[in-house]
């Protein structure tokens, strides 16, 4: 059944391939993909990573991130063994690192979800270079989030009282009231859509790889999991219907699972967490935070991967145009946070603001107004945004602002409290700094791990939005088949009428 | 049972479309598109009704979040309910969230495990790859040679005209 094709019908000499002016379909602005790339060539390109040998760089990194990754769980492994009580909490102050970790994890994994749901609805055709990677970031950025409010339990191993099970406890089940229970709820559904909707996109390349000449064992494994792929168009109009819905569900799901975030502060009492304001600006940050860490990875990955013609400075220039966007959402939202304290007349709202700006973390809440209000500006400078080092300058600020963000938020809203008696401050212990490391190495390790193993540009995406083959090659005119006159006479489609149009990521359900 | 299916082979987009849109029009039966991606508007050209699946979706999401609001409610409510912070049993906005999550878990993980079900595709199921280029850069349209009125030359001779790079004649036994 899998033999080629035998070429029983020569074609009109020399007509195989004919000028490709009709290839200048969607010339009008710069090509999604540049090199002038055949079908073929996107293959070859993002599969090569896969038939050489790890550098040098990618050793050095890969072995740097897993030894972090260890420290980290030598870290939890003490934490565990010991109690909470290894870390820098007190009664006042009993959130600080763990949930600024979790809250900036789970931040990261938004841009993911926005790059391949929210720009898949808005027909944003540049996301098929990036989306792959995005959302294994954001599968690998969920599990770095997953592990802080679970060890921040103190004891993991009854972390499954969280789901709501019969239980020999009279049931005695949860409190669906809690932000908390809403939270495990939000974080388990986005981790799992995510990853299905990563593994789905992924099929039609482990198909490609199954079915391309390589190593043995890896065509094996490709082809178990790919489920059997062979390309069929009815299977095709399934997968593409199915992405539409998980795209549709995808798209509410993220800004549900930051409001429910949110909401882990905002429904108490503390002031600087009981705003209503927190549900839009969490997302805004969340996404915010995302894609400049998606630049980060993508600006090291383009270079060290030879991406180039894939990630295109036309794909730097709308991330950070994205980033603009959102960066300035996140300073409207510290501008209305101030304006709000100032105006609500209640005096604690007003000390905690003051305090953020001016008392002893002020310098924690100016590191993050530097990287996260003043540092973006930059970008609204062509010359910045297409000069690549700056702009992954840019982004390291932003991670580490979206950081402190979190930090601020948390930790000087709660370590002057209502009552001046209570006040307390707070300085992490060296097992939460091993902790937040190791999250990081945990992270970089799976990232690694998965550019060397995974094609990390969705092939089959791609090479949907290539201007490669978009109209008939004009050859043999009807006046070659009999066959045409009888049936309707519809002949090959000119350019201008073809109803594939510019639209590629059009589906239909 | 066997059949006699005509396979073409195209290397673009456009002219596999156009073929399959010919072949439509001139009453041939289209087996089955191969492509190496999806070609939008190839399941119009070879006359394709929609997918069913958004049924799946919609009421498996339907009744998930039917599920979840009567187990919070009953939980919540009547099978052990706890006075927190002096709140009314039943507080419906309250359990927004979590529906909310349960419904796009359940119309989610329903859909997909719909598709591959609908789809047969299972870990470890071997492929019938009409042609291991199908997944690279090839484009491959199978036509059925419904009867001895099937002029194999005449539909060659077609799709040759739309750019078909290789033309086979194969005998399939059963489904593929």
């Amino acid at each position: 059944m899998s033999e080629a094709l035998r070429l029983t019908v020569p074609a009109a000499p020399g007509s195989l391939v004919p000028p490709r002016d009709s290839d200048r379909h969607g010339s009008f602005r710069q090509p999604l993909v540049v090199g002038n790339k055949s079908l073929s060539d996107v293959t070859r390109d993002i599969c090569s990573p896969m038939d050489t040998r790890p550098t040098a760089l990618w050793w050095g990194g890969f072995l740097f991130s897993f030894a972090v990754m260890l420290l980290g769980a030598a870290a939890v492994a003490y934490q565990v063994a010991t109690g909470v009580g290894v870390w820098g909490l007190n009664t006042t102050v009993g959130w600080a690192f763990d949930i600024t970790n979790f809250v900036f994890w789970i931040g990261i994994g938004h841009a993911g979800t926005l790059i391949s749901a929210i720009l898949f609805l808005f027909r944003q055709r540049w996301r098929t270079s990036v989306n792959r990677a995005a959302e294994a970031m954001t599968i690998f950025a969920v599990m770095c989030a997953g592990i802080f409010p679970v060890i921040h339990t103190g004891r993991p191993w009854l972390a499954f009282w969280m789901f709501p099970y019969p239980n020999t406890r009279g049931s005695l089940w949860v409190n669906f009231r809690s932000p908390l229970i809403w939270d495990f709820f939000a974080i388990s559904t986005y981790f799992t859509i995510s990853a299905m909707f990563w593994y789905l996109g992924l099929l039609p390349d482990l198909a490609t790889i199954r079915d391309r000449a390589g190593a043995r064992w890896r065509q094996r494994l490709a082809g178990f999991l790919a489920l059997g792929w062979n390309g069929s168009l009815r299977t095709w109009q399934r997968y593409e219907t199915v992405y539409l819905l998980l795209a549709g569900l995808a798209t509410p799901l993220v800004v549900s699972v930051h409001t429910i975030v949110s909401w882990d502060f905002a429904t108490a009492v503390i002031p600087g967490w009981h705003a209503t304001i927190f549900p839009p600006y969490f997302v805004a940050g969340a996404i915010f935070s995302g894609m400049s860490m998606v630049l980060t990875l993508m600006l090291v990955a383009r270079k060290t991967m030879h991406l180039e013609d894939y990630i295109t400075m036309r794909h730097v220039d709308v991330m950070t145009k994205l980033i603009i966007l959102t960066g300035s959402i996140v300073a409207l939202a510290y501008a209305t946070e101030f304006f709000t304290a100032l105006y609500s007349g209640n005096p604690y709202e007003r000390f905690v603001f003051s305090n953020r700006a001016l008392g002893p973390m002020a310098w924690s809440y100016w590191t993050m107004v530097g990287c996260n209000v003043v540092s973006p500006q930059l970008l609204w400078f062509r010359r910045v945004r297409s000069n690549l080092a700056a702009v992954f300058v840019v982004t390291i600020f932003i991670n580490v602002g979206m950081w402190f963000e979190r930090f601020v938020i948390i930790v000087t809203s709660l370590h002057r409290d209502f009552l001046p008696a209570n006040w307390a401050s707070y300085t992490p212990s060296s097992v939460e700094l091993a902790t937040a490391a190791g999250s990081l190495g945990l992270f970089f390790t799976c990232f690694l791990l998965f550019v060397r193993f995974v094609p990390v540009v969705a092939m089959g995406e791609v090479k949907g939005v290539l201007a490669y083959g978009r109209a008939p090659s004009g050859q043999g005119q009807p006046s070659a088949s009999p066959i045409m006159r009888e049936g309707g006479g519809s002949g090959p489609r000119s350019p201008a009428t073809s109803p594939t149009g510019g639209e590629g990521a059009e589906v239909r359900s | 049972m066997t059949r006699r299916v005509l396979l073409s082979a195209f290397e673009r987009e456009g002219d596999v479309l156009a073929a399959t849109e010919a072949c439509r029009k001139a009453g041939l039966k289209i087996v089955d598109v191969f492509t190496p991606y999806a070609v939008h508007g190839l399941d119009h050209a070879a006359g394709l009704a929609p997918s069913r699946l958004p049924w799946v979706c919609f009421a498996l999401g339907l009744a998930g979040a039917a599920f979840k609001v009567w187990f919070e409610f009953w939980t919540s409510a009547s099978s052990w309910p706890i006075n927190v912070g002096g709140k009314p049993w039943n507080s419906l906005p309250a359990f927004v969230p979590v529906t909310f999550e349960v419904m796009v878990l359940f119309a989610g993980v329903s859909t997909v495990i719909a598709f591959l079900f609908v789809a047969r595709l299972f870990p470890g199921r071997r492929a019938a790859v009409i042609d291991p280029a199908v997944t690279d850069d090839r484009f491959v349209l199978v036509v059925e040679q419904t009867d001895a009125a099937f002029d194999v030359a005449a539909v060659g001779r077609m799709l040759a005209g739309f750019g078909a790079v290789a033309i086979e004649e194969r005998v399939e036994g059963g489904r593929r």
